[in-house]
């Protein structure tokens, strides 16, 4: 008994290094293990669970990653492969990794902050202090609260001019 | 009780999806490329939202028919039902007018629905808790994004507040409704002259900083959408949004 769970525990670590390679088709430098919405993996006999939750409910990606989970995990010889999107708790910029927030930052776009300071829904919410991913200037200001994808907000840099995506807190 | 779990489903599936394809009209020709964006951000939340009611009503469907052959899904709740069968709020259908048409119907109907996600997110059925728990976040941006907007028009220019004070007369006897319960909203636990109070005072509030007279809230109230009984303007929307599955049934992407 106490071998096979912790058979079922190796084979669980070997889907969740598996997902490694899964990417989101809109922020290609992130894993969707770096997103935080791969919530659970279970294995039961011979069938393989892996609960997924959206980062927005519209976000158009999500039925392009279950695809692509399932195709990574049936080239690694899985074949009973159940996807669940779950709703609750809802996915939230805390669940990124630090690696991901590293990542997101090398490839232009500004990281979410660690304290979001205006995640609440008051009108004319201040600016937050968001960094310039390219020359690490706070001088930023916000030119809309909505991007190039659900998740983004655009900013602009006082400092190099740049303007750049901000993953928004959620 | 189960039938009308089905219908309340519907009615905030329809309603979100409703505003979302009109909203969708304003792609590729907002005012500047931020705020079409932004309008268009908000338009695939609505849309879905939608999805997450549609699919859970279609499971809920499902079950009470037992008739496998002839399952309902999201899509054939979308695209297959007629204009007397959507229960969407008249609010959500009117055209989409000018950008302060658009910002205020926007505004009204996020305050309304910012309230009501708060209160299902207590809700004993886990789904719909869960729903309301992740659509309360990004209804939040909604709400932040059209309030300000009215207050920027309000406060403007003389044109932009002339503007803005049409739309509020054109929109505003199309609120009632969101706060007069339909025969599957009672007992369903939603006390809405409670939210009702609520909307009025934040929609006060931004009137006040907007510098807008809050309008006669005893006007008379336009009302049907929760019946069925629509405005001329939603055989069209339908008839656009769901020409192609009508016209080559059963096609997919």
């Amino acid at each position: 008994m106490q071998q096979q769970t912790i058979h079922i525990k190796q084979e669980e670590k070997k889907i969740w290094n598996i997902l490694e390679n899964v990417t989101d088709p809109e922020v290609p430098v992130l894993t969707i293990l770096d997103l935080g919405i791969v919530r659970n993996v279970a294995i039961n006999n011979n069938d393989v669970e892996i609960c997924i939750t959206p980062t927005y409910s519209g976000c158009p990606a999500m039925d392009m990653i279950a695809a692509n989970i399932r195709m990574e995990l049936m080239a690694a010889g899985y074949e009973n492969i159940f996807i669940k999107n779950i709703l609750s708790p809802a996915w939230t910029t805390d669940w990124m990794s630090e690696a991901g927030k590293q990542k997101l930052k090398a490839y232009g776009i500004a990281p979410p902050s660690d304290k979001p300071q205006v995640c609440n829904s008051g009108l004319f919410a201040p600016n937050e202090a968001i960094q310039c991913p390219q020359c690490n200037s706070y001088h930023t200001h916000r030119i809309s609260e909505f991007g190039s994808t659900a998740c983004k907000a655009l900013y602009q840099c006082d400092n190099c001019k740049e303007p750049f995506d901000y993953f928004k807190c959620h | 009780m189960f039938q009308n779990k089905i219908d309340y489903l519907l009615f905030l599936a329809d309603s979100n999806l409703i505003l979302s394809q009109r909203n969708a009209e304003w792609c590729g020709h907002g005012p500047v490329l931020e705020q079409d964006i932004a309008i268009t951000n908000i338009t695939l939340d609505l849309l879905g939202q939608a999805r997450n009611f549609y699919q859970y009503a279609a499971t809920l469907i499902n079950q009470s028919t037992n008739q496998p052959t002839k399952l309902v899904s999201e899509d054939s709740l979308a695209y297959l039902r007629t204009e007397r069968e959507f229960k969407n709020l008249l609010l959500c259908e009117l055209p989409k007018g000018d950008w302060a048409q658009s910002v205020l119907k926007i505004f009204f109907f996020g305050v309304y629905a910012q309230l009501l996600y708060r209160e299902l997110m207590k809700n004993e059925d886990e789904q719909i808790a869960a729903i309301a728990e992740k659509s309360l976040k990004e209804t939040n941006y909604h709400v932040r994004w059209s309030g300000e907007w009215v207050i920027r028009m309000g406060d403007g220019t003389e044109e932009s507040n002339q503007r803005l004070k049409n739309a509020l007369q054109y929109l505003w006897p199309f609120t009632g409704e969101m706060f007069v319960a339909a025969a599957f909203e009672i007992n369903n636990g939603i006390n809405l002259s409670a939210i009702k109070e609520q909307w009025l005072q934040h929609v006060t509030t931004v009137f006040e900083e907007a510098t807008i007279s809050m309008p006669d809230i005893n006007a008379a109230m336009q009302s049907g959408g929760k019946q069925g009984i629509h405005t001329e303007h939603m055989g069209f929307i339908l008839a656009e949004m769901q020409y192609l599955q009508r016209t080559y049934p059963n096609s997919e992407w």
